[in-house]
């Protein structure tokens, strides 16, 4: 991991309208550096999505500011994207649906790797990329519905890398897999994104995995940011009330047949009064 | 113990053998979980309790529900066990719902079905059910399309359905994969209940021991088509005899054998 920050957002709000409007993130600052995995967890609803919208330049922030590489982020219009941004690349949920199922998959990869070009970077083949994710590089002539939902979400990922991103912001992009193939294909983006030297943004409601894979963890409810820090150091001692809440509902494989305490209505309602926590 | 359901060297072949000779015991108020990782053959082996295996499978073995063989009954007959005698929870509420028929008819549909209730009847039935698995406001629920609830109340849901008939036998394979861990404990409470009030049998089939260790009573491991490791919850996790089973353990945080084993 270098110090070189790829990502710097701060005090980002989030609304979509409605009456009253929705607030979803609520004042999010992040910073990213090169080679490290920033996790974003919470319970749905919480904001999530919404800052990596925000962060991806998807969605225009309604106030707060996105600096990508030292420029600012420009929301996606129905222009062409600036080229330098296209050096922050995004995986999806649901590989189903971000994947063309009319275009081979080896197209699709290859659409990365002319971005790359683009911005000047030497050239690669999808051969290449499928190999590094772990497919079999004679698939690159199918289509997408000849593979099953890993196997997809590990071409989104060849797509996404052949970018050779500076960022990689990945939405719940496990979340969609057969549970038991989940934490391969996390650790498989850890890897591939830290060999890139590119920082990533990983959400995702899965704990386990993130405690895996993440150097630095946010936690966030209700659109805000209530506890950051180093992975490790907030599973050994997580200090805000709503962190504690949620590592402690994780079941522990311990054999004891203890179900976990689930948060009740009265104790949410308390989280939103202690404030933020920072390392 | 007398035993509800009965797998006994069960093989699935599709194409290849995915499923070598499982055998497992289901018994009233147990809870038995099934771990394993991807195509270990556990979803293969809830789905034929179901007979919902594609139509090229090949099947030998016999799974017996109480003293009757349900391993190849012809359709029509397995529609009177299933949803009726054997039921099944989902990983994912939001696509084992229909997202344009509202919950009370989705719960009166198949009691109406099953158990020849009338529709007034049906639905206090309905009402009473979302009650138990804690829907708030149960009988306006009733009127609600799946999507007007979170994902953990769409889950409550698919169970109450799932116990519309009262049936002797629940898979639920993943239940609560898809749902935020504070929702997760809520549910696994709600399963533990009702398996033991309801004298249930469960067979839970997930790749989390974490929620193996909370909830189950007896836990198989699965590996490549075979059960290599089955004992009761404590024996397990206190002592695992296989080697897999002792290499899944040293993965996960928190266990005693974090870092060591295999």
């Amino acid at each position: 991991m270098s110090d070189r920050i790829v990502l710097d957002a701060h005090d980002l709000v989030v609304r979509y309208p409605g009456s009253p409007p929705v607030v979803a993130v609520d004042g999010v600052s992040l910073r990213i550096s090169a080679g490290e995995t920033v996790a974003l967890v919470g319970e749905s609803g919480s904001g999530k999505s919404s800052v990596a919208r925000a962060v991806a330049g998807i969605d225009r922030p309604a106030e707060g500011e996105v600096r990508f590489d030292g420029g600012a982020v420009t929301a996606l219009g129905i222009r062409r994207r600036a080229r330098e941004l296209t050096a922050i690349q995004m995986v999806f949920q649901d590989p189903s649906t971000s994947l063309n199922p009319r275009r081979r998959v080896g197209d699709q990869v290859s659409d990365g790797i002319t971005a790359a070009r683009a911005r000047g970077l030497e050239g690669s083949r999808p051969e290449e990329w499928f190999e590094r994710v772990g497919l079999d590089t004679a698939a690159v002539s199918r289509f997408p519905h000849q593979f099953s939902g890993g196997q997809k979400q590990r071409i989104a990922i060849a797509r996404a890398l052949a970018a050779r991103p500076h960022l990689l912001v990945a939405d719940e992009p496990i979340s969609a897999l057969d549970a038991s193939t989940q934490t391969s294909v996390a650790a498989l983006m850890r890897d591939l994104v830290s060999e890139l030297g590119a920082g990533m943004l990983f959400i995702s409601h899965d704990l386990a995995v993130v405690q895996r894979i993440a150097d630095r963890t946010l936690v966030m409810y209700g659109g805000r940011v209530m506890e950051s820090g180093d992975t490790a150091a907030i599973w050994a001692a997580p200090r805000h009330p709503y962190t504690r809440a949620l590592l402690g509902a994780i079941p522990k494989p311990d054999g004891a047949g203890r179900v976990p305490v689930s948060p009740t209505a009265a104790e949410r309602a308390t989280w939103t009064d202690v404030p933020p926590v920072e390392d | 113990m007398s035993d509800i359901l009965t797998i006994d060297d069960l093989t699935v072949d599709i194409g290849r053998p995915l499923v070598k000779g499982v055998s497992l015991e289901l018994h009233p108020g147990r809870i038995q979980g099934l771990a394993g990782e991807s195509g270990s053959g556990k979803t293969l082996t809830s789905l034929a309790v179901l007979g919902l295996l594609p139509r090229n499978a090949r099947t030998g073995g016999s799974i017996r529900l109480g003293d009757t063989e349900i391993l190849g009954l012809r359709r029509r007959e397995l529609n009177r066990i299933r949803g009726r005698r054997i039921a099944m929870v989902f990983q994912d509420p939001s696509s084992s719902l229909h997202p344009q028929l509202t919950v009370g008819h989705q719960l009166t549909d198949h009691i109406r079905t099953h158990l020849g209730l009338g529709r007034a009847a049906a639905r206090d039935r309905a009402a009473e059910l979302l009650e138990r698995v804690n829907v708030p406001s149960a009988s306006d629920a009733l009127g609600r399309y799946p999507h007007q609830f979170s994902g953990g109340q769409r889950q409550r849901i698919a169970i109450a359905i799932a116990l519309a008939c009262d049936p002797d036998v629940l898979l639920a394979d993943e239940p609560t994969t898809a749902l935020d861990v504070t929702v997760q404990a809520g549910i696994l409470q709600l399963v533990r209940d009702l398996a033991t009030e309801r004298n249930l049998a469960v067979l839970l089939v997930t790749h989390d021991l974490g929620v193996m260790s909370a909830v189950a009573d007896d836990v198989a491991v699965m590996r490549d088509g075979r059960v290599v490791e089955a004992a009761d919850r404590e024996t397990l996790f206190a002592s695992p005899q296989h080697e897999y089973t002792r290499g899944l353990l040293a993965a996960l945080p928190g266990s005693r054998f974090e870092g060591g084993g295999a």
